[in-house]
């Protein structure tokens, strides 16, 4: 049956032409390749997320007035409600998690260099979006922590000189975090931030598809020099039915995780009542708060969390652009990156648990 | 692997494999698909905003009669007045917070820890409460009576 | 103005008026301190005779348009201080101790005068003090006792409505401390003076001053303010009873009212006591060092079983609902959902407040009503709490039985991929 059908799309759609590159395309085989599965692992976290939050439209409901409830009503009232949610939530902070590692294995394995740089640019600003969804959908439950966090997040915004208040303005609709700030977060989550993302993430596994899969730099020279030694898989359907195991792991790691630590939903927000003591954003975000609370409030002449913000700002663009830094001449300074991503792991790390224990 | 196995004809092998991966396959997509089916089914219990919700039937009070009905999570209390209109209170006493009630000998609101004593409009008469009781908006949708929050002009 | 003028300086007033002529429709709508040379030497000069003008404008005499001059005469217009304090002016100087009540109930005593800055304030304190413990022991001659200023202080009196009054219902028991708290001052009178210190770990206290609650008692509350007296031991349960009316309804038909009144004994006070009253346990009704009723009754008799009878109702009730507490506590922490029964809870705790307060009545069978309702809600709430649990466990059995499809598919993948790379 599967050939008829395989044949009857072959004649109009040129199917097997279509998934020659699939089919051709190989994964170099060796002891790091186990790394080559965490993109697919967050492309993978990604898809469920897409698919949980449109259950969640079924119920959901942006507004002041209506968004704890309806998320309430989500987790009490509706059959396995409490599953759909708990996985979107606990997939969010995987696949941040995920992206972040992806990342870091990218920069060990020194994947981002020529002709890659674009992968590299495409995937950084991914990780950028990825936080994006990480921090507008925290809010839509309107419950207080999530209420403050915001209210905290954008008012960071807000430091930046001369664009920073409009922006801060614009994130929350108005100066304050209002059921405003709940709308426009809802847009952005569930309309621009995919959008865009979805695009993205196409483009990105575009240029992997083009570019192939890249080689740990020792392994290239060795394996130039004596090609016997090299090893490679086939994509399909090897590479995919390992990647696929991966999957499933990760399916029943979130089943687990929803079905004995269902997400809470706290109280709902009160925008009258004094903060919470203590109140620190999400995990991801917690190492650069942790950074701007540590700044002296004068640095010099300058507001001490201004220039912690612009000094952030300045570090993600630089991030972002990292491959181009990197001179084509081999030199004896090319160590340099792996340098600081050492240091940037340890500095995230190191901050996050920090931000964590500190009061 | 035994010896056993390994004589077994290459097919039936593999056969075996595809249907034990296949069978797999089908009860993993059973066990997500499921709990997906059966959230699409709407909750017999209508959600309702946060803001109000549906104290009691038209025909479910007397004149001169009370309900208490759960508002978020908080008790509220509603009263059917002697002339037929209603008024909506929060139910928790600013003293202790217990559940006032409605007394109808004396068309007051009463707490029966302490004898707090409040008006129909939610002021503290009489007894320990040291402040007034909310006081809510109530409307007619059908035949449900509607109580909410009074909104902030 | 003018009126109090007449009224203490009818001569200066009239020069006053005559000197100043036409500023006298100023002064009458209170901008009439054109001069008071007063405040120029006295904002200089050390205590007891300084006041700024900082201080006195606190005052709320002043704000109400009266001046030194009201109560210590005087001509404020002269910058002679021969003439302005001249025993010819009206100047009167320190006033004497002895003559406060009377300085001050001179307007306060006036219905008439007092109309015309505050209709609703009462002209009777002075006839209140000297119903007083202070006024009487003050009319025979003991200086020490208060009067007007020392609770009201002077020169920056504030109205008892301002916070910062030392009259306001938040400061009024370190007002009284000052002297009763003082057991040197206080030598020489047959009171103790750790009624401040007991009040202050009370539950009064604690609803004031923790809590915030104006409606909570201080000194006054029971003792009265201008009128200050003991309540006197039978009359305590009506003081009491002015906030705990329910307790009082059940205590006045109850046997101990019968019994302490024959007795002498200070009705609520008895089991309670008086300034240290702290929040009420159950391990009143019990027999360990907080127990009250062994110390009138006697191990084994009907009134220490009703008392054990007592006792044990209020603790199964206790026991009921934080057995459901405990239960729904878990349920939450496993993420379950459980709000309904945790706001069902509440009312078992009002049914448990209410037989707290049924106990002043003695009577079992009263009691026993709220408890079995309260018990009824317990129950149900625990119900409820162990449906959670089960909801929880099916919740895990599910995800059992879907990681048990995922490992098959797991292993199968593994068998696969090895078969099609053999």
């Amino acid at each position: 049956m599967f050939a008829t059908l395989r044949h009857w799309l072959d004649e109009r759609l040129d199917w097997d032409d279509l998934t020659a590159p699939l089919r051709h395309k190989t994964v170099p085989n060796h002891r790091l390749s186990y790394w080559y599965f965490l993109g697919g692992i967050t492309l993978f976290l990604f898809v469920v997320q897409v698919l949980t939050g449109i259950l969640l439209l079924l119920y959901y409901r942006a507004g002041a007035n209506e968004a704890f409830e309806s998320v309430q009503y989500i987790m009490t009232q509706v059959r396995f409600g409490w599953l759909i949610r708990s996985i979107h939530s606990w997939s969010a902070n995987l696949m941040i998690f995920t992206a972040f590692a992806h990342m870091f294995s990218v920069l060990f394995l020194k994947a981002y260099r020529k002709p890659r740089e674009l992968t590299w640019v495409s995937g950084v600003l991914l990780l950028f979006l990825v936080m994006g969804f990480g921090f507008s959908g925290y809010l839509l439950p309107w419950n207080t922590l999530a209420f403050f966090a915001t209210k905290v997040g954008t008012e960071i915004t807000g430091q930046v000189p001369i664009v920073g208040k409009p922006m801060m303005i614009f994130l929350r609709g108005g100066e304050d975090v209002t059921g405003a700030t709940l709308t426009r977060f809802f847009g952005f989550h569930v309309a621009v931030l995919p959008g865009v993302a979805t695009l993205m993430i196409l483009l990105h596994l575009l240029l992997v598809q083009r570019l192939g899969m890249s080689i740990p730099p020792k392994l290239e020279v060795q394996w130039t020099a004596n090609p016997s030694a090299k090893r490679e898989m086939k994509f399909f359907p090897n590479f995919l039915l390992r990647e696929l195991m991966a999957w499933y792991v990760g399916l029943g790691v979130l089943g687990a995780l929803a079905a004995i630590f269902p997400w809470n939903l706290g109280v709902k927000a009160d925008p009258f009542v004094p903060a919470p003591a203590g109140i620190k954003p999400e995990w991801y975000f917690l190492f650069m708060f942790q950074t701007l609370k540590l700044i002296p409030s004068k640095v010099w002449f300058v507001d001490g969390e201004v220039l912690g913000v612009l000094a952030f700002g300045l570090v993600g663009l630089l991030w972002i652009l990292l491959p181009f830094f990197e001179s084509d001449q081999p030199s004896r300074t090319k160590g340099w990156i792996t340098g600081l991503a050492v240091f940037a792991l340890v500095y995230i790390a190191g901050m996050s648990v920090y931000g964590h224990l500190a009061k | 692997m035994t010896a056993d196995q390994l004589t077994q004809p290459e097919p039936t092998r593999r056969r075996v494999i595809e249907i034990f991966l296949g069978g797999g396959l089908l009860a993993s997509f059973a066990s997500f698909l499921y709990p997906v089916l059966r959230y699409l089914v709407p909750p017999a219990v209508a959600d309702l905003g946060g803001d109000e919700v549906v104290a009691a039937k038209l025909a479910e009070l007397k004149p001169n009669s009370s309900k208490i009905f759960r508002f978020g999570s908080r008790p509220g209390l509603l009263i059917m007045n002697s002339d037929g209109t209603y008024r909506a209170l929060s139910a928790t006493c600013t003293h202790l917070g217990c559940t006032v009630q409605y007394r109808n000998d004396l068309r007051q609101v009463w707490c029966a820890c302490h004898n707090g004593i409040y008006d129909l409009g939610g002021r503290n008469v009489s007894g320990p409460p040291p402040r007034p009781l909310d006081v809510f908006d109530v409307h007619l949708r059908g035949d449900e009576i509607v109580v909410s929050r009074k909104r902030e002009a | 103005m003018a009126i109090l003028r007449n009224k203490l300086r009818p001569f200066s007033a009239a020069r006053y008026v005559g000197l100043v002529g036409s500023v006298v429709l100023a002064a009458c709508l209170g901008y009439g301190q054109t001069k008071n040379s007063c405040l120029d030497c006295h904002s200089a000069l050390p205590d007891p005779l300084g006041v700024s003008q900082e201080k006195f404008s606190q005052d709320v005499h002043a704000q109400k348009g009266l001046t030194c001059a009201s109560c210590h005469g005087g001509d404020p217009t002269s910058d002679d201080p021969d003439k302005a304090m001249s025993r010819k002016a009206g100047w009167k100087g320190k006033i004497d101790r002895k003559q406060i009540p009377q300085l001050c109930g001179s307007c306060h005593s006036d219905p008439a005068y007092i109309r015309q800055f505050n209709p609703s304030l009462r002209t009777d304190q002075l006839g209140q003090y000297r119903t007083s413990v202070h006024g009487k022991r003050f009319a025979a001659g003991d200086t020490k006792v208060a009067v007007c200023t020392d609770c009201h202080s002077v020169h920056d009196l504030r109205a008892p409505s301002d916070p910062r009054s030392t009259v306001n219902p938040v400061n009024v028991a370190s007002t009284c401390a000052r002297c009763h708290a003082d057991a040197n001052y206080m030598k020489g009178y047959s009171i103790p003076t750790d009624q401040f210190a007991k009040y202050s770990t009370s539950v009064h206290h604690d609803a004031l001053a923790v809590r915030g609650d104006l409606s909570a008692p201080t000194c006054s509350t029971c003792h009265g303010n201008h009128g200050a007296a003991p309540p006197g031991v039978d009359k305590v349960q009506n003081v009491c009873s002015n906030c705990h009316t329910f307790q009082d309804q059940m205590y006045e038909k109850s046997s101990h009212k019968v019994a302490f009144q024959a007795a002498s004994l200070p009705g609520c006070v008895v089991c309670h006591s008086n300034h240290g009253i702290s929040h009420p346990t159950d391990a009143k009704l019990g027999t360990g060092p907080d127990a009250v009723c062994m110390q009138c009754h006697s191990p084994g008799d009907s009134c220490d079983q009703a008392r054990a009878g007592l006792l044990s109702s209020l603790s199964q009730l206790d026991e009921a609902i934080k057995g459901a507490d405990h239960i729904l506590g878990v349920a939450e922490s496993s993420g379950m959902e459980v709000s309904e029964a945790r706001l069902g809870q509440d009312q078992a705790r009002d049914s448990l407040t209410k037989a707290r307060v049924t106990i002043h009545s003695f009577r079992k069978e009263l009691v026993d009503q709220d408890i079995q309702a309260g018990l009824k809600i317990a129950a149900k709430n625990l119900q409820s709490g162990k449906e959670a649990m089960v909801e929880r466990n099916h919740r895990r059995v599910g995800l059992g039985i879907s990681l048990i499809a995922i490992g098959i598919v797991l292993a199968g993948l593994r068998l696969y991929i090895k078969k099609i790379e053999s």
